[in-house]
């Protein structure tokens, strides 16, 4: 089984999703994330989506889970660069990400958690 | 081209390959690529299904033709409970495998044509077609 | 019987042979005298060519494979010049007259015989130049419908990080989803994190066509985009809300000048109206 990385920059955690996800890998993401997030004391997390090319209900549901496990621990979560047609296929299905905040790319999610904070908290060159 | 091909789904690596598989077929046939991303994800969310409440199934993936169009079926079996309530099943949020319950429904919106047939005890016998535009 | 109609095929690929220059002087004159206008040398070449590929054909135990292609290339060459996949039809049926002239006067029973099967192998060939005439115009108008959906479709830019696309006749469910697609491919080109999409230019909206709307509004939002929707006309409005169909918090707007004022407001852009001039200042943030 292949595990996701999740790396850290400033006080925000990125998970960038490179591969054709398995259930398990999708599982234990979530758990290394929540772990992660307790350990770094990050603020933000970001999870980008730009090289994956479906999310079905189970990946659909692991976002709203990751987002709602961060939300406990005070931590917001961004979801960047979804494909269109992945955006298209999820309203077909009839899956909204309720409470997951979503951003183009990888840029502008950094913008949005340093908005959600107020205050800059990762110095990412805009 | 390797189809009509018949691929099992006895593990969650295996929903992995179905996609993989149902991809490369949909490229072949011209679908576009929100057609090819909708038909993958059907296929993704039929094959948990089938592994979820059958314990495990099989998919034939071949392409059809009507007229001059082309299409990708899909065709997923399985030895499992079957599904007792087919009209049930096919609403929004009705689940009993602790889902979303958007599998059946959602696929269906997915796919141009969506056909199920079942019986309790019998196996569950999907079909979906999706044509290219 | 069957001595006899291979006695009669024989006879009439003689005649063929035989009386070449008759018969096919014969054909032109029947084609010529049903084309009317059109290039007469461009014709009789044409002519020419299917006349021996159909002896040809006769001596490679009925291959008509190479005939079949003269015929569709005729069909197509008559269609461009304004012929009617009739007119192309009868005449390839005018071989038919032109042969029974030497028929006749051959007079012999297997000639008569033959004359059959070789009627009815014409026959064949010009319900063939009707089908290839109805293949090529089914290819045109698919191609035409395709360059029409390219054509309609432009997302334009109207502010660093707004794009819009205004939408001009009548929409189907189609043409409305490459519309989309297209206007979310273009918001991740661009990076744009708002599009408006100004619809005064559609006389009417669907059931279907609204719901394409609505998903690609959601869509966007999945994406990180926000999306208003302006120029809906009074008769759409009522439509809409008739249809029960449900907007929920998407932003609609009356005008394109203010779905635009919106999405710059959104955008931390502020207008600063400066005597009788307009001066637009960007925030700093």
């Amino acid at each position: 089984m292949d595990r996701v990385p999740v790396l850290k920059l400033g006080d925000i955690l990125i998970v960038s999703i490179q591969i054709d996800l398995q259930d398990q890998s999708v599982l234990a993401l979530q758990e290394d994330l929540a772990d992660q997030v307790v350990a770094t004391g990050a603020r933000g997390v970001i999870i980008d989506i730009t090289a994956v090319e479906i999310v079905d209900s189970f990946i659909g549901r692991m976002l709203a889970t990751i987002a709602a496990i961060s939300r406990m621990l005070d931590a917001d979560t961004v979801v960047v660069g979804m494909r269109p047609a992945v955006a298209i296929t999820l309203v077909e299905l009839g899956l909204s990400l309720g409470g997951v905040r979503t951003a183009l790319n990888l840029e502008k999610g950094v913008a949005l958690l340093n908005h959600l904070e107020g205050s800059k908290i990762a110095s990412v060159t805009r | 081209m390797t189809t009509p091909a018949t691929l099992p789904v006895t593990s969650n690596s295996d929903v992995v390959l179905v996609r993989q598989h149902v991809r490369t077929v949909a490229v072949d046939v011209g679908l576009s690529l929100v057609d090819q991303t909708k038909v993958v994800t059907a296929a993704s969310e039929l094959a948990r299904n089938a592994l979820v409440y059958a314990g495990g199934g099989r998919v034939r993936v071949e392409i059809v033709h009507n007229g001059i169009r082309r299409g990708l079926r899909l065709t997923f079996s399985d030895d499992g409970p079957g599904i007792p309530d087919i009209e049930r099943a096919l609403t929004d949020g009705w689940t009993t495998g602790g889902g979303l319950g958007l599998g059946l429904s959602g696929s269906r919106r997915l796919v141009d044509e969506f056909d199920v047939r079942s019986a309790p005890g019998e196996g569950t016998l999907i079909t979906v077609t999706k044509w290219a535009r | 019987m069957s001595v006899s109609a291979e006695a009669g095929r024989r006879r009439i690929e003689e005649l063929l042979q035989e009386h070449q220059e008759r018969v096919f002087k014969r054909w032109l004159q029947l084609a010529a005298s049903s084309a009317g206008h059109g290039d007469r040398g461009d014709l009789t070449g044409q002519l020419r060519e299917i006349y021996q590929a159909l002896k040809q054909s006769f001596t490679d135990s009925g291959d008509l494979s190479d005939l079949r292609g003269l015929l569709a290339e005729l069909s197509r060459s008559r269609a461009r010049h304004g012929f009617s996949p009739s007119e192309t039809a009868v005449m390839v049926f005018g071989l038919k007259e032109a042969l029974y002239e030497s028929v006749e006067a051959d007079g012999s029973p297997e000639a008569l015989r033959g004359f059959i099967w070789f009627s009815r192998i014409i026959d064949d060939l010009g319900l063939f130049t009707i089908e290839s005439y109805a293949v090529a115009r089914e290819k045109v108008i698919i191609d035409q419908a395709e360059q029409l959906l390219e054509l309609s479709t432009p997302v334009v830019k109207l502010w660093e990080g707004i794009v819009a696309v205004p939408l001009v006749g009548t929409l189907d469910s189609a043409r409305t989803q490459v519309v989309m697609e297209k206007l979310l491919q273009t918001l991740v080109d661009t990076g744009s994190e708002h599009a408006v999409i100004d619809i005064t230019g559609v006389p009417a909206v669907d059931t279907q066509v609204a719901q394409h709307l609505l998903k690609t509004v959601v869509a966007a939002r999945l994406m990180g985009a926000e999306c208003v929707i302006s120029g809906i006309r009074p008769q759409i409005a009522h439509t809409i809300v008739t249809l029960g169909i449900e907007f929920g918090d998407i932003v609609t707007k009356a005008s394109l000048a203010d779905a635009l004022a919106h999405a710059l407001r959104e955008s931390g852009v502020d207008f600063v109206r400066r005597r009788t001039h307009v001066a637009v200042r960007t925030e700093e943030r």
